[in-house]
């Protein structure tokens, strides 16, 4: 496929398709868990609380992998032989905000683990986690873009909104980005679906009951 | 015979490493492999990390299949 030339990116604009999916597809599985916690506080069947557990397991997984490549991408692109060092970039706004919010459902599973009782495990855990959902928009999509950043979306780097503005990816990005998200989420809803199975075989005694 | 192919081999070698030897007196080359050929290797390693990142995930997720499957036995 033919991409747009650009300086310093060069070819690894094509990163768009991997790096970029990974945090649209984390950000579908915790949009999906959310509401799965909703529907657990609403009916208290602990099916909903296995599927939040899960998708959220799945999202944070994808937000690792994002927060890798994106750390490789930025090892080549931001560091330059230009003003930028490695201690400027670790003083990135949306780095820092990244981490915050995988910690936040880092501390998700942490509190799971923590609890012996298993519908109160699951209601407090079901709120923790409409509460890591929220953290997610400050922390990933907000500040970062208050604030300058060498990341594309920041004020200064003049992109505005990336991959969602029509003016700014370019359309032959397009062509393979928008197929490439709902592939790459497609996989992380399969991978999430055989273990919720896995899990409901594990637990079928108890959810019969 | 063998001493002209040897000889061939040599001037190639010579000519490549002049070659390579003058590229670096042009313009000052990162000397990184990631870098080359308009960082291609970079999204080759991204590729790879996703790769390798799913592989491990979905393989501890089949051994606690199997782990599954013998209990039940």
């Amino acid at each position: 496929m033919d991409i747009p030339k650009l300086f310093i990116l060069n070819e690894t604009i094509r990163n768009l398709y991997f790096h970029v999916c990974m945090w649209f597809g984390m950000m579908i599985l915790f949009g999906t868990s959310f509401v799965y916690s909703i529907k657990y506080l609403r009916g208290f069947n602990l099916c909903n609380d296995i599927f939040a557990h899960n998708y959220a397991a799945v999202g944070s997984f994808f937000g690792i992998l994002g927060y890798a490549t994106g750390t490789i991408w930025a090892n080549y692109t931001w560091v330059t032989d230009q003003s930028q060092s490695l201690g400027s970039i670790l003083k990135e706004p949306k780095l820092i905000g990244a981490a915050i919010a995988l910690l936040i459902y880092g501390a998700y599973f942490v509190l799971r683990g923590s609890f012996t009782d298993m519908d109160k495990k699951a209601r407090v855990s079901a709120v923790y986690n409409i509460f890591a959902f929220a953290m997610l928009f400050p922390s990933i999509w907000i500040i970062p873009r208050l604030v300058g950043s060498l990341h594309p979306g920041a004020p200064g780097s003049e992109s505005g909104n990336p991959a969602l503005n029509f003016k700014d990816i370019d359309s032959r990005l397009r062509i393979v980005f928008y197929p490439a998200v709902i592939g790459w989420t497609l996989l992380g809803v399969w991978i999430t679906t055989l273990k919720i199975r896995l899990q409901l075989i594990k637990d079928k005694t108890l959810i019969n009951e | 015979m063998n001493k002209i192919v040897l000889r061939l081999v040599l001037c190639v070698f010579s000519f490549v490493l002049s070659a390579v030897c003058f590229a670096q007196d042009t313009k000052p080359e990162m000397a990184d492999v990631m870098r080359s050929n308009g960082k291609i290797y970079v999204v080759v390693a991204v590729c790879l990390t996703i790769l390798i990142g799913l592989f491990i995930y979905v393989f501890l997720l089949d051994r606690k299949i199997s782990r599954l499957e013998k209990g039940k036995d």
